[in-house]
């Protein structure tokens, strides 16, 4: 049974990473590139600035993997394999719901357990550390900004286990309404200070200490020693478009993973959900 | 979570079964978590802030489109 849910929480999850990847390749590659030629343009004009200051310029590496691989095959791979690694979660929590949620359909609850994880696992962290293209984001805080988002991610999932458990507590003295609207509201309270408590990622010190103090790492316009603008700041179009996908990659991958899983998980339930298995199921445990 | 209001929680019966309460079940649950938590590390975090490889870049810059995309933080 477990391993049956298992399998076909993976393999929704391989369809969703798909679909998400097909997207991805049509609508965030020409993002991807703009925001890669935004960055390009703006390191030629950095250079040429130290270079007219008498300063070394640095050399860049050689690429590993080409742009054409990155862009066709890279984030295939990356996609369907993160797919696969959300469908793999959203079964461990199906099958541990199961059984534990009340009067809801298996189908229903394969939906049901799709939104907490799109919410969980990706809008919440979104909304306080949202998707940056290539060129947002300085090498000196990666660890930082990955340390926060992984906090921000795992306070998401566990706050929402936590409210579950809570909607579950209140719903005897509630009922199922007033219980489900209890626990959402503490679950935004909470999510709420998590957010209050960690910094925005242009707070962190080496970005105060090197660019002053601004909310996020995007680059703003590039002077000279003048304070002429040289180079524009990051286009705020490629941003807001960049991350609108982002948000309906997601979406789109969660909504496979529950829509495709919802009708197999119902096939793999069937047969204990017949009215036989429920006499059984009723039995005392001796006669089982 | 139910979807039904008014109906008396203590008394209804639950609409799916009781899956995990097999010792066996465990195993399962277990193992797709490790491979799942381990998928969600290489494709969003290792060689950026963390490496199990050192200083290789071949996995980070493989997947480095899809890591942006997919919301992680990256250079």
């Amino acid at each position: 049974m477990e391993r049956a849910l298992i399998l076909r929480g993976a393999l929704a999850g391989a369809v969703g990473g798909f679909l998400a990847f097909v997207f991805a390749r049509i609508f965030a590659e020409p993002q991807i590139s703009a925001a890669i030629n935004y960055e390009s343009g703006r390191d030629a004009a950095q250079n040429a600035l130290d270079k007219a200051a008498g300063q070394a310029v640095p050399a860049m590496g050689p690429d590993i993997f080409s742009r054409t691989i990155q862009a066709n095959v890279g984030i295939g791979v990356g996609m369907v394999f993160f797919g696969v690694a959300m469908g793999l979660l959203f079964a461990v929590t199906y099958t541990i719901c199961l059984g534990r949620a009340g009067g809801v359909r298996a189908r229903t609850l394969a939906l049901l357990v799709a939104g907490g994880g799109l919410l969980s696992m990706y809008v919440v962290p979104f909304l306080k550390y949202p998707a940056n293209p290539p060129a947002i984001g300085h090498e000196d805080t990666i660890r930082s900004r990955s340390v926060l988002y992984l906090t921000m991610t795992l306070a998401a999932v566990l706050l929402l286990i936590g409210a579950v458990l809570l909607g579950r507590w209140l719903q005897a003295r509630l009922g199922t309404w007033n219980a489900a609207l209890a626990a959402g509201a503490a679950y935004v309270v909470a999510v709420g200070i998590v957010m209050a408590l960690l910094p925005s990622l242009g707070e962190l010190a080496a970005n105060v200490h090197t660019f002053g103090r601004h909310a996020t790492e995007t680059p703003l316009p590039l002077r000279d020693p003048q304070g002429r603008i040289v180079y524009p700041g990051f286009p705020a179009d490629t941003l807001a478009t960049f991350r609108i996908y982002s948000l309906l990659a997601q979406v789109i991958l969660w909504g496979a993973i529950g829509l495709v899983f919802a009708p197999l998980a119902e096939r793999v339930l069937a047969p204990l959900s017949s009215p036989e298995a429920a006499r059984r199921d009723a039995a005392p445990a001796s006669l089982r | 979570m139910s979807t039904i209001p008014n109906a008396a929680p203590t008394t209804r019966a639950s609409a799916t079964p009781i899956v995990t309460s097999e010792a066996r079940a465990f195993a399962w649950i277990f193992g797709a978590a490790i491979v799942a938590l381990a998928l969600y590390y290489f494709i969003g975090v290792d060689q950026g802030a963390f490496s199990v490889f050192g200083s290789d870049t071949h996995i980070h810059e493989f997947v480095h489109d899809s890591r942006h995309f997919l919301g992680f933080p990256c250079h």
